[in-house]
């Protein structure tokens, strides 16, 4: 009964953590699969949010700024809003150049924020990180605090997919996939690239530090290591080009199939002796690069591919009017 | 004023020309091949490792197994080319940058995992510095880095200037149709881009480690600048890359020099941003840089 017991905590904090990287792949999908905008620094957008939402929820410490102890709801908007402006003012210097630079922008911003959580320690509390987060319902009887939380990370889940499937099929939508697809006939239709894209890349940033602040509470702590490329932004990306990039659907199997995956793999290599179990860790990280790599050249259209909305349907009343 | 030049100009100097280097390869990528090259920095760490080891096989000075070093991190990077980057050749060109991405962790992994993560050196013992002029005091590591570094920087002059494929290598920067229709093998000039940035990648990355020392991370490090460096020289200028590379990293070393009173302009914790809002002003002001470089 215990093992039981102790399988479904298990099952729930896989559960919550798949949760909340599928919160950070539907903000990734609106980047890249909606407007083919490369985000290398995912991890910086996560850790500012998480950061953001740490330093205003926490009672009065001496080791950091804060002792604002707000509601969570101003931790979660005010960590969007920060991610938001950043990604805005990043935007406004890249988005009219090719992709690539706002790749070297991102992972420059990204390094930024960790050369400011190492150096400002009055403020961050340096590498040894925030902690004492207050959790949502943590106050309730084991098991159900864990259960409230995965409920409140499954309903943030469901609430940003049903918005961004909205946004996928709006009129919104469809320029995107059209400025992604092919720019100069985008702009001969007379939309406006650098807006859309600078929507898109906001959003985004935005959805990204809603992920980071909802992991800040899960964990009730947050050190530099949060924004360690590695976890936040590569894996990521594997989740959402092997889930089907600009599929919503997609980018949520990704995040779960992979966290399951790389979980997994995790218990088997902890398994193994000290000096083994170090090495096979970065086996793990190679085999998951090599399955990106393969993704990428067999099937780049991931597991579910792209489905344009019908157009025809959509239009309908115009299209028989033009028959007519 | 002696220490002004002793403790920030010629680190600074030291620091451009391995930034100068490392950034060759980053912009003729970025303009033959037409992608930001993530993984640039990994080779360069990579070229260490080889170094290391030749090091700990044969006991020789880390210049002397340098050539080698760089041959087996050239072979590193043709197999790459042929294995990920070549079947993506005719995607969307930003798939190259992920896909570039995804091989700077799958090559970190696989340096960690055959070497480990520990701090290494490919020159143990402290050298004293050399007094020149009664005031100037400089390391001999440092002179042969310097020394070393000139070399290949006029190698590359050499290359670039008078033979036929380092022409070919300039054509292609300038206009790639118009160097496709004139007869130039793209494939071969690929080759080429591949073989100089990686070694000069190697040789930075080596240099790099006499002044300091190896660890896994340090290739990753050197990528923002390296980026920085490109960008503010040209893309796909070599000649920018260089003097790009020299005022990145003069310009980290001098922003903690303390111009104003005693302390540090620059808090020496940011060195590392310098570079970042170097290449976020040259983005806002003239994104095609010093040298007239490709903007995408």
């Amino acid at each position: 009964m215990d093992a039981l017991y102790g399988y479904m905590l298990y099952g729930i904090s896989l559960a919550t953590m798949g949760g909340i990287y599928a919160v950070l792949t539907l903000g990734l999908n609106v980047q890249w699969g909606f407007a083919g905008l490369f985000n290398a620094g995912i991890a910086g957008f996560f850790g500012i949010g998480a950061y953001t939402t740490a330093i205003l929820t926490t009672s009065a410490t001496h080791r950091h700024i804060g002792g604002f102890e707000m509601p969570y709801i101003v931790g979660f908007l005010a960590a969007m809003l920060i991610c938001g402006v950043i990604a805005y003012l990043v935007g406004k210097v890249c988005l009219r150049l090719r992709s690539d630079y706002l790749a070297i922008a991102t992972i420059g911003i990204a390094e930024i924020f960790r050369l400011i959580l190492k150096n400002e320690t009055w403020a961050t509390n340096g590498p040894r990180g925030v902690s004492e987060i207050p959790k949502p319902f943590e106050h309730w009887p084991e098991p159900w605090n864990q259960f409230g939380f995965l409920l409140l990370v499954l309903v943030v889940v469901a609430i940003v997919y049903v918005l961004v499937e909205v946004a996928r099929k709006s009129p919104w939508g469809r320029v995107m996939t059209a400025i992604r697809e092919n720019e100069p006939s985008a702009k001969a239709a007379g939309k406006n690239v650098e807006n859309f894209r600078m929507e898109g890349f906001v959003i985004g940033c935005m959805i990204m530090a809603l992920a980071g602040a909802l992991m800040a509470h899960y964990l009730k702590f947050v050190d530099p290591n949060a924004t360690d490329p590695l976890l936040a932004t590569f894996l990521v990306w594997v989740m959402l080009i092997v889930g089907g990039s600009a599929n919503n659907k997609g980018a949520i199997l990704g995040a779960f199939l992979m966290w399951v995956v790389w979980s997994a793999t995790e218990i088997v290599t902890s398994r193994l002796p000290d000096e083994l179990a170090i090495r096979a860790a970065y086996i793990r990280i190679f085999l998951i690069g090599l399955m990106l790599q393969i993704f990428l050249q067999k099937f780049p259209q991931g597991i579910l591919p792209e489905k344009r909305p019908d157009v025809a349907k959509s239009n309908g009343n115009a299209e028989t009017k033009m028959a007519d | 004023m002696a220490d002004f030049i002793n403790f920030y100009f010629i680190p600074g100097l030291l620091l451009g020309s391995i930034y100068a280097l490392g950034a060759i390869g980053i912009t003729m990528t970025f303009v033959i091949l037409r992608f930001a090259n993530f993984a640039h920095g990994e080779s360069m760490t990579l070229g260490v490792y080889f170094a290391w080891s030749l090091v700990q096989i044969t006991g020789w000075h880390p210049l002397v197994v340098m050539p080698i070093a760089m041959i087996l991190t050239v072979l590193y990077a043709l197999s790459i080319d042929r294995l990920f980057y070549k079947p993506l050749r005719n995607a969307p060109v930003v798939m190259l940058v992920v896909a570039s991405f995804g091989l700077m962790l799958m090559t970190r992994s696989v340096i960690q995992f055959f070497w480990g993560v520990q701090l290494k050196s490919v020159l143990p013992g402290i050298q004293k510095p050399i007094l020149v002029m009664d005031y100037l005091r400089i390391s001999p590591k440092h002179m042969m880095i310097m020394a070393s570094a000139l070399v290949l920087m006029f190698a590359v002059h050499y290359l670039l200037t008078y033979t036929k494929i380092g022409k070919a290598m300039r054509a292609m920067s300038d206009s790639p149709e118009l160097a496709k229709l004139t007869g130039i093998d793209t494939e071969k000039v690929v080759v080429a881009t591949w073989v100089v940035g990686a070694a000069l990648a190697c040789a930075a990355g080596v240099f790099l480690a006499i002044d300091t020392h190896v660890e896994t991370r340090m290739g990753f490090k050197l990528l923002l600048p390296m980026f920085a460096a490109a960008i503010l020289g040209g893309v796909g200028r070599p000649y920018g890359a260089l003097v790009g590379g020299l005022i990145i990293g003069l310009a980290e070393e001098i922003s903690s020099y303390p111009f104003i009173g005693t302390e540090p302009l620059l808090n020496p914790g940011y060195k590392a941003g310098v570079a970042f809002a170097i290449m976020i002003g040259i983005l806002i002001w003239r994104p095609s840089g010093l040298f007239k470089g490709k903007v995408f």
